[in-house]
């Protein structure tokens, strides 16, 4: 809470955009450390009234094992798309609404996003009330299969970082 | 900037070759996919792995010719990841909007709402 009155509404992006600004300038300097600082404190007073609700992480190393198997799969996935493009087989695509169990708006966004970047799915649209994700798969055997896979891989670990 | 081990010129060069063999496979997907919405996986897909490879070969020979930590390039990973995703929503989402045709052999359908 002292943060927020100091003017941080959001601590951690505070950091990360001065860790990025330190990046992007190739090398701390006094200038890039200055500026860093200015854009760290401005740039989230100005976005703060984008996040209605402050996005928590409940359980920060489930997002590292997250992130690996995400990197993982988008390899796997990659060489299976490969092949399937070279192959001369048509591909089978189909539309497919996922059910969501999720309903932490920021999980949802990371779900959809992870869905697009694996290779062979990606995530169209959300219905209206937030329960389906309507998602576009380039080849499929079985729907309920692809379902059963995102549910166990993706969305069981944003469960237990959002919830 | 020193010439680089052997071994490194190869990881490097294999990168760059694997790096180019995934975008172009992306390009070759986007010739040969029936309809807007497979066509919609082949750049944003294939193309994953081939810039990773390019930005890992990228990071690989800075780091080892200039011998500083090349960050740049984690920068261009995180950015690409963040919004490809958000692209490849946009365009399927105006797609159907605009009812774009679908092959055939597609099951399901978009919903309307």
């Amino acid at each position: 809470m002292t943060a927020e009155r100091l003017g941080f509404p959001q601590p951690w992006l505070t950091v990360a955009l001065f860790v990025v600004w330190q990046f992007l300038a190739d090398g701390v300097s006094g200038a890039s450390v200055v500026m860093g600082l200015i854009l760290a404190i401005v740039i989230p007073q100005i976005t703060h009234r984008f996040w209605p609700d402050h996005p928590r992480l409940s359980r920060p190393w489930v997002l590292v094992r997250y992130l690996v198997v995400v990197f993982y799969d988008i390899i796997v996935a990659s060489i299976t798309v490969t092949i399937l493009i070279l192959n001369p087989r048509r591909p089978r695509p189909a539309f497919v609404s996922y059910p969501l169990t999720l309903n932490h708006p920021l999980g949802v966004t990371i779900l959809a996003s992870t869905i697009s970047l694996t290779p062979g799915t990606v995530s169209s649209d959300v219905s209206d009330d937030g329960r389906l994700l309507l998602i576009h798969a380039l080849d499929v055997d079985d729907e309920a299969e692809l379902i059963r896979t995102i549910h166990e891989r993706y969305e069981k670990p944003l469960l237990e970082m959002f919830q | 900037m020193g010439s680089l081990h052997p071994v490194a010129e190869w990881i490097v060069s294999l990168l760059l070759l694997a790096g180019g063999f995934f975008t172009l496979v992306g390009a070759i997907g986007l010739v040969r996919l029936p309809d807007f919405y497979a066509r919609l996986h082949g750049p944003t897909k294939a193309t994953t792995l081939g810039v990773g490879s390019v930005v890992i070969a990228s990071m690989l020979y800075f780091t080892l010719s200039t011998g500083e930590i090349a960050i740049t390039e984690i920068l261009i990973t995180a950015f690409l990841f963040l919004t490809a995703p958000v692209s490849a929503n946009f365009l399927a989402k105006a797609a159907m909007h605009l009812n774009v045709e679908r092959s055939e052999e597609t099951r399901g359908q978009p919903w309307e709402q």
